[in-house]
């Protein structure tokens, strides 16, 4: 029977975290009560991308987007909007109450938006396989098992000019054609979901919002190569993917999708999950074949290659999630319409994690050659509370920053590096005036200091010694040769270290001496820190002209240090002071001066 | 501490993963997840079982983050220290969150009843500046929410 409303509740992490779980359990309840289940069907779906103003409610067939419901509000949308058919006003998403058709594909944040990848996100029930078969699930493992031969599939990759989307940007058909051209007993596919980059979390929505589509590309990968296992390496803090994917393990077996004769043809594959245990570097493809082997995940020379040579020796077939999760849309819609979309030598869409000082934060799918004014002004909404926009940073802690002057240019894998930055995987932090570079720097550092394997020396020492420079600068202590040894380390680093975590990890320094030299300057020279970031060099004090006595700064202090009676001026003492700014962020007459 | 011993169905489980290759993080995870970390008598435990040395467990256990050797505190507070969660304030969560409770990063308190320690990314940038209790998402945090979010699980 069709139902006249279908209500698509997300069920990503963060609306699920953010009490989705319990919504989802009142509109069910309240379906139920009042008699509207048999009318509208609860959908629980994968990441809407619109993580901001989640939890995220859509009734379709009129398209109604809701934000930031709570448990509370499910009485109402079923009573006004199932039962009574009239629009729950108050929930709308503010920009669509001004419009007279709301239809949520206009709203700014998408509109701009071309959904490859994220296409069954928010669409389907990612528990329930049929719905993925509805949607030409498995469509494309069928095409190649019956229609095309390996060679056939790989020219058709290498045709798409599809690369891989875990950062280095390596054409995929080329991986696929090594590994199939290697005469083996065993071979192997993996999947890299081991999203270590902080900030970014487009492999856990796709792997969360449609588990399938990963599990359907390795199967054709596996055909093509002609592997007959395949592992998918993935965080374990990720419970909800873990739980996914093993559920849609289960069911691709049950309908004959996965395991033994796939679709009755000769072809056999099986797919297995590894746990990662938390360790960045295993995001290198050698050190994450070590980890899933139940080993320290030690990255190890290449060549060779593990196309050649890879897990247990074998040859390997590694890509990372979202470039799996284009292969079954290229199969099935051919190399040519793909090969039309994005730029020149970058084909297809990139997922972005927008995050940072923007106002709405989530996850989005542009073409290859959408400008950063476009990410963040008409689809990020711009930066939050007014502030001025200073830097975007892609590639997280092997990446770089993209400034003002780079706003127009069109992202792609060569823009970005020829800019000092890189594709990465795609986390992109946006920061605004009050963010210091030399401090945002520190924090990439120290991540990839605590990273490193410690395997290889430049990256060990060189990280380490890094690090000690920019502590010293943030803190008021740097020197004035620091800004030569932090460069000249880097190029060490970036020569000499064993693999791509030591080879990029001064990419943040490099990028960011490169466009804000003069903020560091400002640190070593003047003992300032521009964006009053870096504590040490920050003084908290109150103008007494401004003062008006109301005591809110006194009542906020923590420690306390700020002293003054009600309707008088208040005093900080300096030496007691720890620096942790909630009087100014409590003050509402701007009287603390932080200098 | 002699009440640690490896109970029947975690046996059972390393018995059906001894053959598979690979096997030895995908037993440590389910060790932990009994646990809460992982006892020194149970690695041997594990070794012997597996049979594999038991400076091989070790040299794993001490290579990834995830994997502990002491046990938690009853709750187990996780402040996220990704970027997006750091440039709105995660610092700031954890110098707040060491005054309230008296034991730095890393630690317990003397009654057992928290312990801190930062996380990478948990993805969920959109609610930045994010920590977690068991489990529990809090989101778009100050430090002058934590006292309430304290007592919400203390002694509970």
């Amino acid at each position: 029977m069709a139902y006249k409303n279908y209500i698509l509740v997300c069920a990503g992490t963060a609306c699920e975290s953010n009490k989705g779980k319990a919504l989802y359990e009142a509109l069910d309840k309240e379906l139920k009560a009042t008699g509207a289940d048999a009318e509208a069907q609860l959908v629980k779906t994968g990441c809407f991308g619109f993580c901001e103003q989640g939890p995220i409610v859509k009734i379709l067939p009129d398209e109604s987007f809701y934000v930031k419901v709570g448990p509370n509000d499910a009485q109402e949308i079923v009573a006004e909007h199932i039962v009574k058919g009239r629009t729950v006003e108050r929930l709308l998403y503010k920009e669509e109450k001004e419009k007279t058709d709301p239809r949520s594909q206009d709203i700014s944040f998408y509109r701009k938006q071309l959904r490859i990848v994220l296409r069954n996100c928010a669409v389907i029930n990612p528990e329930i396989i049929d719905e993925y078969i509805a949607r030409d699930g498995y469509a494309a493992l069928e095409k190649a098992l019956f229609d095309m031969t390996p060679d056939q599939v790989v020219s058709e990759i290498l045709e798409s000019g599809l690369r891989g989307r875990g950062g280095a940007g390596f054409p995929t058909g080329r991986k696929w054609q090594f590994t199939k051209n290697v005469e083996a007993d065993q071979k192997y596919v993996v999947c890299n979901a081991d999203e270590g980059d902080p900030g970014a979390y487009m492999d856990r929505s796709v792997l969360e919002g449609d588990p399938h589509s990963i599990l359907e590309a390795m199967t054709i990968a596996g055909y093509t190569v002609g592997a007959n296992r395949g592992f998918i390496y993935i965080r374990a803090e990720y419970p909800l993917a873990i739980r996914r994917l093993n559920n849609a393990i289960a069911q691709a077996k049950e309908y004959g999708l996965l395991g033994d004769h796939i679709l009755g043809t000769d072809f056999s594959f099986d797919i297995e999950l590894r746990l990662g245990a938390g360790a960045f570097v295993c995001g290198e493809e050698t050190a994450l074949l070590a980890s899933i082997e139940g080993k320290r995940g030690m990255p190890v020379p290449r060549p060779p290659f593990p196309a050649v040579k890879g897990l247990w020796g074998k040859p390997t077939v590694i890509n990372n999630v979202e470039t799996y999760a284009n292969v079954p849309v290229i199969l099935l819609k051919g190399s040519k319409w793909f090969n039309s979309i994005g730029t020149e030598t970058s084909k297809g869409t990139k997922v972005f994690a927008l995050t940072g000082k923007i106002n709405n934060s989530g996850l989005i799918e542009v073409p290859m050659g959408t400008t950063l004014r476009e990410i963040i002004y008409d689809i990020g909404g711009g930066i939050a509370s007014g502030k001025k926009f200073k830097a975007a940073q892609t590639g997280g802690p092997s990446g770089g920053c993209i400034t003002s002057e780079f706003l127009d240019t069109p992202i792609d894998y060569e823009t970005l590096q020829s800019i000092g930055s890189m594709m990465g995987s795609g986390g992109m932090i946006v920061m605004d005036e009050d963010d210091c570079m030399v401090d945002v720097t520190k924090f990439y550092l120290e991540f990839t200091v605590d990273e490193s394997c410690g395997k290889c020396a430049p990256c060990r020492v060189g990280g380490r010694t890094c690090y000690n420079i920019l502590d010293r600068i943030s803190k008021g202590k740097g020197r004035p040769d620091d800004i030569q040894k932090l460069k000249d380390i880097g190029h060490a680093m970036r020569k000499a270290s064993l693999c791509g975590l030591g080879q990029t990890s001064p990419n943040p320094v490099t990028s960011t001496l490169r466009y804000f030299e003069e903020e560091y300057r400002a640190h070593i020279e003047d003992k300032k820190c521009p964006a009053g970031k870096c504590k040490d060099m920050l003084t908290f004090s109150i103008d007494p002209e401004k003062c008006v006595g109301c005591t809110a700064c006194a009542r906020r202090c923590p420690v306390p240090c700020i002293s003054g009676e009600v309707k008088k001026t208040h005093v900080i003492d300096a030496s007691k002071c720890i620096k942790c700014g909630q009087c100014y962020d409590a003050c509402k007459f701007d009287a603390v001066i932080k200098a | 501490m002699s009440e640690n011993k490896l109970p029947a169905e975690l046996i059972s489980f390393i018995k059906e993963w001894k053959n598979k290759q690979g096997n030895l993080i995908m037993v440590l995870h389910k060790v932990q997840e009994h646990f809460g970390y992982i006892p020194r008598e149970i690695a041997f435990e594990v070794a012997d079982l597996l049979e594999v040395p038991v400076a091989k467990i070790y040299g794993v256990i001490t290579f990834y983050h995830l994997f502990k050797l002491s046990k938690p505190g009853r709750n187990q507070i996780a402040v996220c220290m990704g970027t997006a969660c750091y440039l709105k304030g995660g610092e700031d969560l954890i110098l707040e969150l060491e005054r309230q409770l008296g034991v730095g990063l890393n630690n317990i308190t003397a009654d057992g009843e928290f312990s801190i320690e930062a996380v990478r990314c948990i993805g969920c940038c959109g609610l930045a500046p994010v920590m977690t209790v068991n489990g529990e998402v809090f989101g778009t945090l100050k430090p002058a929410r934590l006292k309430t979010i304290l007592e919400q699980f203390r002694g509970k």
